[in-house]
């Protein structure tokens, strides 16, 4: 059984007797201390940034050409916090409550309670650094609506949450590098971790300009490395966003948690052709105003706008009555899937459902014509005014599908479709962020631990900020305070040496192979054998033929894979070589996480395991558990579970209807 | 959308590393989808360069959806090519006719060095943000947020700026190599906010002195950044730069 460290006491009480409890590092022995910090993101930058400012000695790695190109930039829709400035009677209980069901019961309470707590602080943080959120005529913060809730409380800046959100965490990290507290390297990889007594204790880096080997030291490691939603190959990540640190660090020890369950976001554009390589998301935001539907009449192949009214199926209306179009993304995208799958599917793939802003158009053109007091105003004008409203809202998505897709969606409704965006597994840490390797941290996406089997809509952006500002500054104190004693950690210990012969052994070894196909045709195929069988909804009989492809899949990878150029140069190539190399692994283990869980829940979906009416039916009784897989040599992991307790919420059939 | 196949020939730069010198290769792509995004069809290239055993080309790139700034190329001549407020990754074959010749180049300017084939180093954008790209604030240290009011068109107008992805389009446009777009941006979105206030003086002297001394070029005011920024970033940022600089400079105490 995996001890999480939760500390006792009141849920409402454990962050803060933690914190008045916690040791303390005195600021001459912060100088002395080294932090690894890999990955640049919200969670890293707001680690970074904030360690600095302590006084520790950062060094943090990034694989992109500047910290600022993290993925995170590409959040849109916003990000939640319990201020409860609209008075619609939201509280940190209330976002700790919907965080908890929207996960489906399968998230820990004390880590997400204090999640709920620091929420308001992180919107604070951000105002203060110059984050330029969304404000209301009077000049205060202005608030929408998110999936899976019934308050507004996410704030956000146009459709460019995230890149806001992360520039004001760069800003603070680029200081705190011009103030020399922190040692930035871009253009570098995390290969392998390096553990000596049992201590995380450093890492081996490439640098990818060079292709050289660098070894680098640290009291602790921080992997703050986002998400492996790029395993399925079409997601919404970025091309370069992988799971190699976090992978290697898995292979040495690190246990990995509920690797199965990942976020299928109901609002993407559809695939366009064999040639597609990422998917776009349209930001969840667009269900506040937009309605989804498909034509009741199977195979309809009219145009979108010449079917009248009753002759649509407003599906999620229909089904969940008291969310409407707002249901979590799970529910969203399993009932997408349900009506596509039905034969009722729109556009030319037929996998494709409507995302119409019509009535909205027309709800906010006729509230603008009141204010200006138009009245008898023509259809004309009061469609041209809510135009106005709906660009000031969501201008540029609306832009951006646009230059996507070849349509104006204020003319066209948008077609949209589910697509891999999140996920929620990762390593497991405990309430501290500690990973079972002791020094080992993982924050952000990477980790596996507040959104359980779904996460709402606006919440990784919090998570993210709340891990690197709010919540590693203490947990890591407490970690180091007992490892002041521990002088320079010399680069030439065996342990390092040893691990960077490994590491450029391996490179070699995929440089030696010479064979005859692409890095890219190993991924696509690694992509569909995970969408087909370990996509939006999973059999076991699906679940075991996809374990038995992709160990195939490896082997011949390892045998044909063809990767040109030379090691010391750049090459994106080999470093796109290493990275499907331990998606492949990634694959074996998610699919043996989801055959293990014979149980519906969040992103989670057993077809064996369904209610009556199609929805997802979990077994308490049997699943109410994190499964952390530990590593133990090639093809073989072993099970260690944490159970989870709900001591505040009581966990019950979650219903949206 | 009516989606149809056409013919390309290519004029990509080739350069193995920033020791070496470079040169165009010409290649040719056929059955190009028009539904394809620009970078997808440098992908199929890719991967027929990779069947021939040839070295593919490598490109900065990764969000594809237009928000990371790391896509950076001239395409015919022009930074992120045709079409307006459009980044490479964002732009798709519909943009370009059957038979076309496209000429695809890295980013050219003394700052930014090219590091192999269309990849360049813009590291400099970086160091100009250390130089006072920031608001001084520790964590912890901020006031609730509703505390302080600010007016909706300064907060609108300051989010405007800070919409710019650093992706160095602008430099790559002026013929004069100047950062000033970028620099400017950075500057309008912290001095129009009162959090950014207290240090918006120093701010505006130290980052112009960093972008000297990285060797970009000085504005002469063409407009070329303007008209080719993907964000739509507005050249009156400039102005404003050149405001609050020659008041920092009229009126700091250092």
């Amino acid at each position: 059984m995996v001890d999480a460290k939760i500390p006792t006491g009141k849920l409402s009480e454990k962050w803060t007797d933690y914190k008045g409890h916690c040791k303390l590092v005195n600021p001459a022995n912060k100088r002395k201390l080294e932090i690894i910090v890999v990955g640049t993101g919200l969670a890293g930058a707001s680690a970074a940034a904030s360690l600095g400012e302590l006084g520790y000695q950062v060094k943090a790695f990034c694989f992109q050409d500047s910290p600022r190109r993290a993925h995170s930039i590409a959040a849109q829709g916003g990000i939640n916090a319990a201020k409860n400035y609209q008075n619609d009677g939201d509280s940190i209980y209330r976002l700790f409550y919907d965080t908890i069901k929207g996960g489906d019961y399968r998230a820990r309470e004390a880590n997400v309670h204090r999640l709920a707590e620091v929420s308001a602080n992180i919107i604070d943080q951000c105002v203060a650094q110059g984050v330029p959120f969304a404000r209301e005529y009077g000049g205060l913060l202005s608030n929408r609506s998110f999936g899976g809730t019934q308050v507004q409380r996410t704030f956000y800046a146009a459709g460019q949450t995230g890149q806001q959100l992360l520039i004001g965490a760069y800003q603070a990290l680029e200081r705190q590098i011009s103030l020399g507290n922190v040692k930035m390297f871009t253009r570098h990889e995390m290969h392998d971790l390096v553990i000596i007594d049992e201590k995380a204790k450093g890492i081996i880096a490439r640098d990818l300009i060079t292709g050289k080997l660098e070894k680098h030291s640290g009291h602790a490691v921080l992997l703050c490395t986002g998400g492996y939603g790029n395993v399925f190959y079409l997601s919404t990540n970025a091309m370069g966003s992988n799971v190699t640190a976090a992978w290697k660090a898995h292979k040495k020890g690190a246990y990995f948690g509920n690797p199965c369950f990942t976020q299928i976001h109901p609002t993407c554009i559809p695939v366009s052709g064999d040639h597609q390589s990422k998917l776009t998301l349209m930001s969840e935001s667009l269900r506040n105003d937009g309605r989804i539907w498909v034509p009741k009449q199977k195979a309809d192949e009219r145009k979108s706008v010449d079917i009248p009214e009753n002759e649509r199926d407003y599906y999620l209306e229909r089904r969940y009555p008291a969310f409407g179009n707002l249901v979590p993304r799970d529910v969203a995208s399993r009932a997408a899937k349900e009506r596509c799958d039905a034969g009722f599917g729109v556009g030319t793939s037929k996998q494709a459902v409507y995302l119409d802003f019509a009535a909205a158009i027309k709800r906010y053109g006729k509230i603008e014509a009141g204010k200006l007091a138009l009245e008898n105003s023509t259809d004309e004008t009061i469609i041209k005014l809510g135009k106005e409203v709906v660009k000031e809202k969501y201008g540029n998505l609306f832009d951006m599908y646009e230059k996507i897709t070849g349509e104006n969606p204020y003319e066209l409704p948008m077609r949209i479709y589910p697509a891999v965006h999140y996920t929620m597994g990762g390593l497991w840490v405990d309430y501290e962020l500690m990973t079972n390797v002791k020094g080992l941290y993982c924050l952000g996406e990477a980790n596996f631990s507040d959104h359980g089997a779904n996460r709402l809509g606006a919440s990784a952006l919090m998570q993210g900020l709340a891990d690197g500002y709010f919540v590693i500054p203490y947990t890591v104190g407490n970690y180091l305070a007992d490892e002041i004693g521990t002088t320079n950690i010399s680069v030439n210990h065996p342990a390092f040496e040893e691990a960077e012969k490994k590491v450029a052994e391996r490179i070699q070894k995929l440089m030696e192979i010479k064979g005859t196909q692409s890095v890219e045709s190993f991924h696509k195929r690694l992509g569909k054998i995970m969408w087909d069988k370990c996509g939006m909804a999973r059999n076991a009989t699906g679940l075991k033929e996809a374990i038995i492809e992709i160990q195939q899949l490896k082997k011949e990878f390892w045998q044909q894979v063809r990767i040109l150029g030379s090691i010391n140069e750049m090459n994106p190539e080999l470093d796109k070589a290493g990275r499907v190399a331990d998606f492949i692994e990634l694959g074996e283990l998610m699919c043996i996480d989801a055959l293990n869980r014979a149980e519906s829940c969040g992103g989670h979906f057993r077809e064996e395991s369904q209610t009556d009416d199609g929805e997802a039916l979990r077994h308490d009784d049997k699943f109410m558990y994190v499964a952390n897989w530990e590593y133990k040599g090639n093809h073989h992991w072993e099970m260690q579970k944490e159970d989870l307790n709900y001591e505040v919420v009581k966990p019950s059939q979650r219903s949206y209807k | 959308m009516e989606h149809k196949s056409i013919n390309l020939k290519l004029k990509i730069w080739r350069q193995s590393n920033s020791q070496t010198s470079g040169s165009f290769k010409t290649y040719t792509v056929n059955d190009v989808s028009t539904e394809m995004s620009f970078l997808e069809m440098i992908d199929v290239l890719n991967e027929k360069l990779i069947s021939e055993g040839s070295e593919p080309i490598a490109f900065d790139h990764d969000c594809r959806e237009g928000i990371c700034g790391a896509c950076s190329m001239y395409i015919n001549g022009r930074p992120h090519g045709p079409m307006n407020e459009t980044t490479t990754c964002q732009l798709h074959m519909r943009a370009f006719n059957d038979g076309e010749t496209i000429v695809i180049e890295p980013w050219r300017a003394n700052a930014f060095t090219v590091l192999k084939d269309l990849v360049v180093d813009r590291s400099s954008f970086d160091r100009i943000i250390q130089a006072g790209g920031f608001i001084s604030v520790n964590t912890g240290n901020a006031v609730d947020a509703n505390s302080l009011p600010i007016e909706k068109s300064k907060a609108d107008a300051s989010f405007a700026a800070a919409a710019c992805i650093g992706c160095g389009a602008c430099v790559a446009a002026c013929k004069n190599s100047s950062a000033m777009l970028f620099v400017s941006a950075k500057v309008t979105h912290l001095a129009l906010l009162p959090q950014g206030s207290p240090e918006r003086k120093i701010r505006a002297l130290n980052m112009v002195a960093q972008m000297d001394k990285e060797g970009f070029g000085s504005c002469t005011n063409t407009g070329a950044c303007e008209a080719i920024c993907p964000k739509g970033i507005s050249i009156e940022n400039i102005a404003r730069l050149n405001k609050e600089y020659l008041m920092a400079g009229l009126t700091s105490e250092k």
